[in-house]
């Protein structure tokens, strides 16, 4: 019964998780994005106290259910264990938890976090995990799909699909992701929850609470015959048949042996006397550590400027549109709510939800070491529009705080940038303006300006007071493959 | 306008309309269909109007097959898809029925079709004999490159190559009153065929007998118009023909659509006091009249159950006596049969119905649609963007009443990607001397953008 109940809410909860990343609806995020934000790694990092201290006691009374059913990478590997048991019966066995290795990796987690050393934290984190792999290996797919759909629906006049446009927004993210899934794939299919009882931070954490717990798997020495059956489908790899244990630590009831049990020795029972240890999670205040930058010189894309213009004609064609490069920015650009670089890379899990939700193409994973696979922003497909404040609205782990639609167009998350050579009407004499005309803040004014080759013509000026940082000139300028005109972040944005 | 929009159109007229018949063609015994536009009825050759040219008697059917829209292999006609190759076969199946059953007024261009109508209407035309079509084509020397008189020269030569032809029946001096960079109309003119010379190399073709008939087309800056007619009246040059735009809009509301073009009843008054034969050429505004938004299509029906909109503009175009033809630009099989069937033979309009389509024409400007006829000549846009189709995808929605935000964006992404629409215009002015119909593109980008920005903001 135990084992059905968590099937049934394991699969509610996954499929949640998967629609939020898929991206799938706006409203679903608008119903559902709470099953993002009682993750606990992102709980923890929002300081959301109620949910934590709700998780806390959830483990304190249930064990580690919440490893089997609210989880997602739980929940994943769940089903490859299913096909690897379907592949061979019987295939686990006990093993003595790795103390050291669950609580070393466990130290240098929790130094990474306090220092802010993202690439150690975005890759461990277990909901983070599986977002990369919904968003890089599977929302694309899924967005193809749709697209596919919305031809036909065409045929039908019906126009109630919105395209996606599919890119690679990075490399590396993808590449982590299919590593992660083959990995841990792979290892869910041979032994069940390796990575939950060694590496998983949060599993760690729980275990603490867990081995209190009210409810707990245990062995009625009486009626067990010593089959052996429970430990050989412990995909925890925590009961010992032969000593009748079970290692509350590590097992993340899920009622699988239960089940196999033919004597219903078994079972999911409340313990009596149990010293029941209620302890809440103090998190440190983060001292403002100032960190080194690493970050290269202030060197401007000096682009080979324009797009070739295609040669007039006067009988119809289309012309060719070459693509825009990301310029290289020395301060990387992140969304209104994240208040600076420096707070959205200690709070950010790298999950990649705030990229689904993004519906300009903005939002995308950084390739920056130090800012590994965290969000950043970039203009080439589209801007940071004023009424959108979906990334503020889903993020699970107050990197991007909740910001109001009247309050984001004040907030200057950066400043643009003129460069003189890829100017259109200084490279080809072109009138031009697109960046003054539609900047939303009204920052940019079009004054004259000789040219180096005593030409004048009519260049932006920019009000870098004004300019909030939205992109909008980046995406609309003319030049390609590098804007003339680009953003660059503010280090702490200024409302 | 494409097939299924067409086709969609004619699924909205009133259930059991029947074919329009005369009493000829009922006794042919055709069926009807519920779709006037998509019967099988053809029309009775023997009935097309013919127009007598005065200075060469010759004797033209008054519709006219424009060589500037023909199929292509994929769906759509040359002009949106400046990619795809023209359906030859079907250009040869629709001028062999065009001279089946009547028509023998054929017009094209160097510049039609990327380039290749000239060579799809000599391929289709060199089956038949030669005197049964006249062919019309232009020096289209519009760009720079061309002025040189050696470089106009060869194109001329090259349209006899391609027209597979020693003569040309109707030869057009193309679109005299555009202007180019840096040079207003008249400067542009003298450029093109003046100074060059190439006006009167044009002269002795035609005492040769290369060319039968020498006239111009006009758009645009009406100063070369007049300028031109005054030379016919001193007598420096004779124009046997002259072509301009008309239609039941443009008749009076030329100037209401935009000022700075003319309507075409002063057009069309200055061609016939002096006796020139006019041809007419946008009598459906690129397609835009056939499409009629629900309320106006409602009062042609009650007035002719069994007429299209396409119909009463082809009617309207060819009453007026002192026109020698029409041209329709037919991308498909099904606009060539209505329109001979529309002229075979013509029913001129009355009185009160043209007080019916000058009132229709005034509910349509209230429309405020962007007068755009998808001549494609703006096109390349250099900076990419699709300005025919942004303006066809504008007007489009205007005829639709209440279109919710989603769809309207949702749309508009359908019909043009997003680094090709109106946000990335930068004002370049590069396509403002080549449109036809003056339409200030950049301008109109501009506030279709801030709809869009309205519709996303919302």
């Amino acid at each position: 019964m135990l084992r059905k109940i968590r099937i049934v809410l394991a699969a509610l909860f996954y499929i949640a998780v998967t629609l939020l990343f898929l991206g799938v609806s706006w409203r679903i995020n608008l119903w559902l994005g709470w099953v993002a934000k009682i993750q606990f790694l992102p709980a923890l990092m929002a300081l959301n106290f109620a949910v934590l201290a709700g998780l806390v006691v959830l483990t304190l009374v249930f064990g580690r259910l919440y490893c089997s059913i609210i989880c997602p990478l739980g929940v994943m590997q769940d089903i490859f264990a299913w096909f690897g048991r379907k592949a061979k019966k019987n295939r686990y066995s006990y093993s003595p938890e790795k103390k050291w290795l669950r609580y070393s990796v466990l130290a240098v987690f929790v130094v990474c976090l306090i220092v802010g050393f993202a690439p150690v934290t975005t890759l461990l984190a277990p909901y983070s995990a599986y977002g990369r792999i919904i968003n890089a290996l599977f929302k694309p797919l899924y967005d193809l799909l749709i697209n596919g759909l919305a031809v036909i629906e065409t045929r039908f006049d019906s126009y109630m699909l919105s395209e996606a446009e599919i890119w690679m927004r990075s490399v590396t993210t993808f590449v982590v992701a299919l590593l992660t899934l083959g990995i841990l794939g792979l290892l869910a299919w041979r032994h069940g929850r390796t990575y939950c009882n060694t590496v998983c931070p949060v599993g760690t954490i729980l275990s603490f609470f867990a081995r209190f717990s009210l409810f707990r798997i245990q062995i009625n020495e009486d009626k067990c015959r010593k089959c052996s059956l429970c430990e050989k489908n412990c995909k925890a790899a925590a009961i010992d048949f032969k000593n009748g244990t079970v290692d509350l630590t590590r097992c993340v009831v899920c009622g699988d042996c239960i089940d196999k049990c033919h004597d219903g020795a078994i079972g999911f029972k409340i313990v009596q006397s149990s010293n029941r240890q209620s302890s809440i999670v103090q998190s440190s205040n983060e001292p403002d550590v100032s960190r080194r930058a690493f970050l290269t010189g202030a060197a401007v894309a000096v682009g080979t400027a324009a797009m070739a213009q295609a040669k007039i004609k006067v009988d119809g064609g289309l012309a060719e549109i070459e693509d825009k490069i990301a310029p290289h920015r020395q301060t990387p650009v992140t969304p209104p709510g994240s208040v600076s670089a420096r707070n959205m890379n200690r709070h950010c899990t790298a999950c990649q939800l705030c990229v689904s939700a993004c519906p300009n193409n903005v939002l995308r994973p950084s390739t920056d070491p130090l800012r590994f696979m965290q969000p950043e922003m970039s203009f080439e497909h589209g801007y940071c529009r004023p009424e959108c404040t979906r990334c503020s609205q889903v993020c699970p782990t107050g990197a991007i705080q909740a910001v109001r639609q009247e309050d984001k167009s004040f907030i200057h998350i950066g400043h643009a940038v003129w460069i003189e050579q890829n100017c259109i009407p200084v490279v080809n004499g072109d009138h031009c303006g697109a960046c003054a005309r539609n900047c939303p803040a009204d920052a940019i004014q079009m004054v004259e300006h000789a040219t180096s080759d005593g030409r004048t013509v009519q260049v932006p000026a920019i009000d870098n007071e004004r300019c909030i940082g939205c992109g909008k000139c980046e995406y609309l300028c003319p030049a390609r493959p590098f804007s003339a005109i680009y953003v660059e972040g503010r280090s702490t944005h200024i409302s | 306008m494409n097939r299924r929009d067409f086709i969609k159109h004619s699924a909205t007229a009133v259930a059991g309309t029947s074919v329009l018949l005369t009493a000829c063609r009922k006794a042919e015994g055709l069926t009807s269909d519920s779709n006037s536009g998509l019967t099988s009825n053809d029309s009775d050759p023997s009935q097309m109007t013919m127009r007598v040219n005065p200075n060469t008697g010759d004797r033209v059917s008054l519709l006219g097959f424009g060589m500037m829209r023909l199929p292509t292999t994929t769906t759509g006609s040359a002009r949106e898809n400046a990619d795809a190759p023209i359906d030859q076969e079907a250009v040869n199946e629709m001028v062999d029925y065009a001279l089946a059953h009547g028509v023998n007024y054929f017009d094209t261009s160097p510049v039609y079709c990327q380039g290749h109508s000239e060579n799809a209407t000599g391929i289709a035309l060199s089956r038949h004999p030669r005197s049964s079509y006249f062919i019309a084509t232009k020096l289209s020397n519009f760009s720079e490159g061309a002025w040189p008189r050696k470089e106009s020269q060869a194109m001329f030569k090259r349209s006899l190559e391609y027209l597979r032809t020693d003569y040309v029946d109707y030869l057009l001096l193309h679109s005299i009153g555009g202007s180019s960079r840096g040079r207003d109309a008249i400067e542009t003119f003298n450029a093109r065929y003046m100074d060059n010379g190439i006006l009167d190399w044009l002269v002795e073709q035609k005492q040769k007998g290369v060319i039968r008939n020498l006239g111009f087309s006009y758009h645009g800056d009406i100063r070369v118009f007049d300028m031109l007619l005054q030379w016919h009246d001193e007598g420096k040059y004779h124009w046997d023909f002259v072509q301009i735009q008309l239609n039941y809009l443009d008749w009076h509301y030329a100037k209401r659509n935009n000022p700075r073009n003319t309507n075409a009843s002063y057009l069309y008054a200055e061609l016939e006091k002096r006796g020139i034969p006019g041809v007419i050429m946008e009598p459906l505004l690129g397609g835009r009249l056939a499409k009629q938004p629900t309320h106006i299509l409602k009062e042609m029906k009650r007035a002719d159950i069994h007429a299209t909109p396409a119909e009463w503009a082809f009617r309207y175009a060819g009453t007026p006596e002192g026109i020698l033809t029409v041209l329709s630009g037919m991308t498909y099989m099904e606009h060539l049969r209505e329109n001979c069937r529309t002229y075979s033979p013509l029913r001129p309009i009355t009185a009160e119905e043209d007080a019916l389509l000058m009132h229709l024409a005034d509910e349509i400007c209230n429309l405020n649609a962007i007068p755009c006829t998808a001549c494609n000549y703006c096109m390349p846009c250099p900076y990419g963007l699709n300005i025919p189709a942004i303006f066809s995808y504008y007007n489009n929605m205007l005829t639709e009443q209440n279109v919710p935000a989603k769809r309207w964006l949702n749309g508009y992404d359908r019909a043009v990607p997003r680094e090709r629409q109106a946000d990335h215009c930068i004002g370049c002015d590069h396509c403002l001397p080549h449109c036809p119909q003056r339409i200030h593109i950049p301008e109109e980008m501009q506030k279709i953008d801030n709809l869009v920005e309205q519709l996303k903001q919302r």
